[in-house]
């Protein structure tokens, strides 16, 4: 299982090409994914076309660039020209875009090979990946364990050696949870940093695609490719995009590292504590000053979440209605056919959120509900300036606990829990990343998670990488027969 | 108005679609009447994941009409989702605006048939887009199926809401007139209410005479005309001042007007009012107006109708009627001015435009004006004729019937159907003395203080002629003629 800049340096060296490593990707994929479950649609033809290309460019010594031939995956949620996107939901099992979102677009002309499409929670809503109506997902290191969520499908694949890289969405922590579950690298940009367009939305405000890594310089890599202002999505920043990869090795001596009080709480699993401070040592050990700080809203982050993100889902979701696309289920009339649809083609979760989001917005809770959580997202978002003011960066566990069995988290509001220290990173807008910190005894992944001052995405990966650097929990792989 | 014991109250809300090039959010064709769904691409179809973007020229259009209406204009403005389902919306929702639109209280000046003007309030101003349109298969009660048309999904609407300050269905009417004006002599919209550019919806009250606080308010939709704002206005005003007069209570709710049966019907309560579940449109960044852009704007905005008419008074010493009617329309006033340029006698101009041009156009509206065949350099070409006594009048109509069929010009025409005013004194003179004598009743007549008579011959000699003789020399004859038969 090789990293995407082992694998493009292999292909400049001429000891492989993009062709034999897509071939050896499609054949595992074919062999394992029976009991990983990570795909749901495998494009082994687009595949093939696009590293034949990439071959071509090899042999002439032009490659397009860092990605030219690197097989990845794309989270279901990504339209894909001529590619059914389901975002894991019955109701867009059958639906087949007629256009490519910009990320999808931008790894095309980065000459990367996309292998296929993978799993998610409905629509992007959980963090186990438990809620696909499609298909279920396992954790390469513990088949009986869940791979995270929303984007397990990706992370998974990663982590399986399925994908040398992918792209997932993290609203609520969708790359980072599953990112520290599967042990790979998962980055969430800058709100605005990545293009939205033709990404299928759950929640505008908080949707953030984002890159899956085997280690941070193909994150960096990948972000590097997919960053950038883009005219069709009007929240997109128009800023230059550095060169990620540049400073990677400049190393974190000088910076100085927060460290937040609320993010070390009572019920965390000891196991997760421990490794994140022992990773926070070796951080010091390599030159980081480390600073208490505070951020008193996070407690409120995650009610105030669970007001915003249904809101706007609840709003984004009503136009699956059986009229235009999709799954259509017959009634007498037309708001029977879209009760009908509407009932058959969305999951229990998904339509607990819609309730929920009709909820706090209609006439007469509004204020309550949805101007009060704006507010306390200001809050949330006041902390990270102030901590900023102090520190280059914030570390902490990504996640309270590590991956757990399939079916343990039944309860709505234990699943929702698992978010709690991934949440207000997309609250805010400032960019976060998952690395790999070590192991439970029962040999499960653990994540610790840097989050940086908004754009500063460079900071964060350059830390990221020197914390990596001096571990190699990165290089360790699940042993899948 | 006061409908007996009763003040009547209405506020209109006017959606008007802007002449923009390319929709709203997206970057379709707008032009209407093309085949279905051929100007949409995903983001006009709702399609997942898409994004909207909005299109500045809306925004500059937008605040080119506030400016005209006075209004203030938002340096922050937002929109908003606006939530109910129906198959033509394709998100299920529609981007609008709600507690932040574009720009809010101005003000639009209205004549009353009184002949005094009236200022009614403007409330507030903001942008949307439009919806699709469904079309049923049969009616709608019996369509087995129907289909929806994308094409005017995401096409810029402006909607207008004035205060509740109207006092009658004539005021609501003139209202609507002078606003259509605006935003024609703006050339934001076209105007053209048939094909639904602009559309109106009414709400209308009625309260105890001299009451201040406001009844319950009916909303009026479908009043497809300015014909039908005002009769529907007019239905609604007595419908509801009869159930006062009765002691009923007017429910909320909204009517459909009926053109074709003339009355109003109830289609919804509003106590089963939709909850459109308003909130900011989080995939469009808050709209930060520029002052330096909107004082750019100000500036280069066009003379408004009524600056216009007030100068057409002043400047061609025009009646006011006529000021009116020639300003109604940018298009109209143009070519009377431009006319009047070539052609310096306003208020002939005037005549002629207003009688003979509005006759023969196929409308009023913009394009009917721009694309007429007799051009204002050629009616004054026809005009001069008639000043300088080449044709009369009279044959000048029938020449200009001929302009508006061929779209000659006017001399071209009489040179060849040879209508140039017989002049020649000695041929007139022959001409009218037979027609003396071939009449001694009318003499006698004429001898008995009957001096009508003339006229009689005048007549005979101008249809003898076929209207070619100059009237004016026919007169003189026919009087001087008259004149020596009375004396011997
Ligand atoms: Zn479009």
């Amino acid at each position: 299982m090789r990293t995407i800049h082992e694998l493009t340096d292999a292909y400049r060296r001429g000891e492989t090409t993009p062709s034999e490593a897509t071939d050896a990707y499609l054949s595992r994929i074919a062999k394992l994914d029976d009991k990983v479950g990570a795909y749901l649609t495998v494009t082994a033809d687009r595949a093939h076309a696009a590293a034949r290309a990439a071959d071509e460019r090899y042999r002439r010594g032009r490659p397009l660039g860092p990605l030219d031939g690197a097989p990845i995956t794309l989270k279901d949620v990504f339209c894909t020209r001529g590619v059914r996107t389901t975002c894991a939901s019955k109701i867009l099992e059958s639906f087949v875009p007629p256009y490519d979102a910009t990320v999808v677009d931008r790894l095309a002309k980065a000459g990367a090979v996309m292998l296929g499409k993978s799993n998610m929670d409905e629509f992007a809503m959980g963090s186990s990946t438990e809620h696909s109506a499609l298909r279920v997902t396992r954790n390469p290191w513990d088949l009986t364990r869940v791979p995270g969520g929303s984007s397990g499908g990706p992370a998974a694949a990663v982590a399986a050696g399925l994908a040398a890289g992918g792209l997932g969405t993290d609203t609520g922590g969708s790359i980072r949870q599953p990112a520290a579950f599967c042990g790979v690298v998962g980055l969430k940009p800058t709100y605005g940093r990545v293009s939205r367009y033709g990404l299928v939305a759950f929640a505008s405000s908080l949707d953030h695609p984002g890159p899956f890594g085997l280690d941070v310089t193909d994150t960096a890599r990948l972000l590097g490719a997919i960053a950038g202002h883009d005219p069709m999505d009007a929240t997109s920043i128009d800023a230059p995009v550095p060169d990620y990869t540049a400073g990677l090795e400049q190393g974190v001596r000088g910076l100085r590292l927060g460290v937040p009080d609320e993010y070390f709480t009572k019920g965390m699993d000891a196991e997760v504590e421990a490794a994140v401070r022992v990773a926070i040592d070796v951080l010091k050990g390599l030159g980081a000053t480390l600073e208490r700080v505070s951020l008193p809203a996070t407690p409120h982050a995650l009610a105030t979440y669970y007001v915003i993100a249904p809101a706007e889902a609840s709003s984004n979701l009503a136009r699956y209605d059986g009229v235009k696309y999709g799954l259509r289920v017959p009634g007498r009339d037309l708001i029977d056919m879209e009760s009908k649809t509407r009932a058959a083609g969305f999951g229990a979760e998904v339509k607990r959120r819609i309730m929920l989001g009709t909820y706090v917005l209609s006439a007469g809770y509004y204020d309550a509900y949805y101007g009060q959580a704006q507010k306390v997202r200001t809050l949330v978002r006041r902390d990270f300036d102030a901590a900023f003011a102090r520190v280059d960066l914030i570390v902490a566990p990504t996640t309270p606990n590590v991956a757990f069995r399939h079916g343990e988290k039944a309860d709505p509001i234990a699943m929702y829990l698992n978010d709690v220290f991934t949440i207000p990173a997309d609250m805010s807008g400032v960019p976060g990343v998952s690395v790999p910190c070590g192991f439970t005894a029962s040999g499960l992944p653990i994540g610790l998670q840097l989050i940086g001052r908004a754009l500063d995405e460079a900071t964060v990966l350059r830390a990221a990488r020197a914390y990596e650097r001096a571990t190699d929990w990165h290089t360790r792989r699940p042993e899948l027969a | 108005m006061t409908a007996g014991k009763w003040d009547v109250v209405i506020g209109l809300e006017v959606h008007a679609q802007l002449t923009t090039r390319t929709k709203m959010f997206c970057g379709c064709p707008t032009t209407f009447g093309a085949p279905p769904n051929t100007q949409t691409c995903p983001v006009c179809q709702g399609m997942p994941g898409t994004l909207p973007v909005v299109n500045r020229r809306a925004i500059e259009y937008g605040v080119r009409t506030a400016l005209a209406f006075d209004c203030r204009v938002n340096h922050a403005c937002r929109f908003a989702r606006k939530h109910y389902y129906y198959p033509d919306m394709p998100k299920n929702f529609q981007i609008s605006q709600y507690e932040e639109p574009l720009a809010e209280e101005g003000w639009l000046e209205i004549d009353r048939p009184d002949g005094h003007a009236r200022r009614i309030g403007i409330q507030r101003l903001h942008l949307e887009e439009d919806v699709g349109k469904l079309v049923h298969e049969g009616t709608l009660e019996t369509a087995q199926a129907s289909l929806v048309d994308f094409n005017r999904a995401g096409v810029p609407l402006m909607e207008t809401v004035s205060k509740p300050e109207i006092r009658s269905p004539e005021e609501a009417a003139a209202y609507l007139r002078a606003f259509r004006a605006v935003l024609v002599y703006l050339g934001v919209c076209d105007g053209n209410m048939e094909e639904g550019s602009l559309r109106c919806d009414a709400n209308v009250s009625l309260k105890p005479a001299g009451a201040a606080r406001l009844g319950t308010k009916v909303e009026i939709k479908n009043m497809n005309s300015f014909r039908n704002v005002q009769r529907a206005l007019e239905f609604e005003v007595k419908r509801q001042t009869e159930a006062l007069d009765r002691g009923e209570r007017i429910v909320q709710e909204t009517r459909l007007w009926d053109a074709d049966r003339g009355y109003t019907r109830s289609m919804r309560s509003k106590e089963f009012a939709h909850d459109y579940r308003y909130f900011p449109e989080p995939d469009l960044v808050p709209l930060k107006l520029d002052a330096a852009w909107i004082d750019e704007i100000r500036r280069v905005l066009p003379e408004l109708p009524r600056a216009r008419r007030q100068r057409f008074v002043a400047a061609y010493g025009l009646p006011a009627y006529d000021a009116a009617l020639l300003t109604q329309s940018r298009a109209l006033a143009e070519y009377y001015e431009a006319a009047v340029r070539d052609f310096p006698q306003p208020k002939l101009v005037s005549n002629w435009v207003m009688s003979e041009l509005l006759r023969e156009l196929p409308g009023d509206d913009e394009r009917a004006i721009e694309q007429a065949t007799v051009t204002p350099s050629r009616l004054a070409g026809l005009l001069r004729l008639i000043d300088d006594g080449t044709i009369s009048g009279k044959i000048a109509k029938t020449v200009f019937e001929t302009m508006v069929r061929t779209g000659e010009e006017a001399a071209a025409i009489v040179r060849r159907e040879g209508l140039t005013q017989v002049a020649d004194a000695g041929a007139l003179a022959a001409m009218v003395a037979s027609a003396i004598a071939g009449n001694p009743k009318a003499v006698e007549d004429y001898r008995k203080g009957k001096t009508a008579a003339a006229k009689a011959f005048v007549g005979q000699v101008m249809k003898a002629s076929g209207g070619k003789a100059n009237p004016a020399m026919v007169s003189k004859l026919v009087e001087a003629e008259l004149e020596k038969l009375t004396k011997t």
